[in-house]
């Protein structure tokens, strides 16, 4: 049942990803070169409706205060701003503007077989674990 | 209406988002996925590994419906940045805690204000990066 509730999870979310046209870097290179005249702004309605989405389900568990299996909610947005965010968020933006691919569309272009996300996939979990592995970091 | 399929796809990335919450109360982006499912030895991990193998199959499912790339150009982009970009992007998602979906879908849909934070940086940058690519080029 847990399996069937992930599976399902991914393959919403990465059809979600294909259709929108997060999956395409230049679609996405495009929402991003804001300062051209061939700027795109579509795919902020991608984010925008994700979003509303997500609030509603949010909200839904605030009301419940436990999730169907009986989790109770947390919230981890209490937390001070850091530097590690600022730092992070930073550094990620410079690599998601360099090819315009983010972890998600990465990951479902394994089915695509394409050399150049295969390079971006493979360092992108060496950034992970590097990230995990460095005691700083955490 | 312009943008129906932005808008669909966008419901369907909050709905993967949502579905995990709503059943399990787990909060997790693809970037806190992708960590987890180093972990495969973890509960948390063998759920993580689930979800990534669905994001596959999505990939796959949207290739046996006869869709394909919008565009292969991309290959325009030269190879070397790559993997740099992969290591900045994978990197950056976990020191900061989030990447598009982590800080963006869940975190914004939480109303977080470190996730709005993390969103106006990553989004700002990715901005300026393109743009200083862009007058290289």
């Amino acid at each position: 049942m847990k399996n069937i509730i992930y599976l399902l999870s991914g393959i919403i979310f990465g059809l979600g990803l294909a259709l929108s046209g997060m999956i395409d870097p230049l679609k996405v290179k495009g929402f991003l070169a804001v300062t051209t005249p061939a700027w795109n702004p579509a795919l902020i309605f991608v984010l925008g409706s994700a979003v509303v989405v997500y609030f509603i389900a949010f909200q839904l568990l605030r009301f419940r205060k436990k999730s169907l299996n009986g989790e109770p909610l947390q919230n981890p947005s209490t937390r001070p701003l850091s530097i590690k965010l600022l730092l992070g968020a930073a550094i990620f933006g410079i690599g998601w503007g360099l090819v315009g691919i983010c972890p998600g569309p990465a990951i479902v272009h394994m089915a695509f077989l394409d050399k150049n996300f295969a390079l971006f996939l493979v360092a992108m979990f060496a950034g992970i674990e590097l990230n995990a592995r460095l005691p700083f970091t955490r | 209406m312009h943008f129906q399929h932005e808008i669909l796809g966008g419901v369907l990335i909050g709905a993967g988002s949502a579905i995990p919450l709503l059943f399990e109360a787990r909060i997790a982006g693809i970037s806190g996925y992708a960590e987890s499912a180093m972990r495969p030895g973890s509960k948390q991990g063998r759920n993580a590994v689930v979800f990534l193998l669905g994001l596959v199959l999505s990939g796959l499912l949207w290739r046996l419906f006869g869709q394909t790339l919008p565009d292969p150009q991309h290959n325009l982009i030269p190879p070397y940045p790559w993997p740099i970009a992969g290591f900045l992007v994978g990197f950056g998602a976990r020191l900061s805690g989030g990447c598009t979906s982590g800080h963006g879908v869940c975190g914004l849909g939480r109303a977080s204000p470190r996730s709005l934070v993390a969103v106006i940086v990553f989004m700002s940058v990715a901005m300026i990066t393109t743009f200083i690519l862009s007058a290289w080029l």
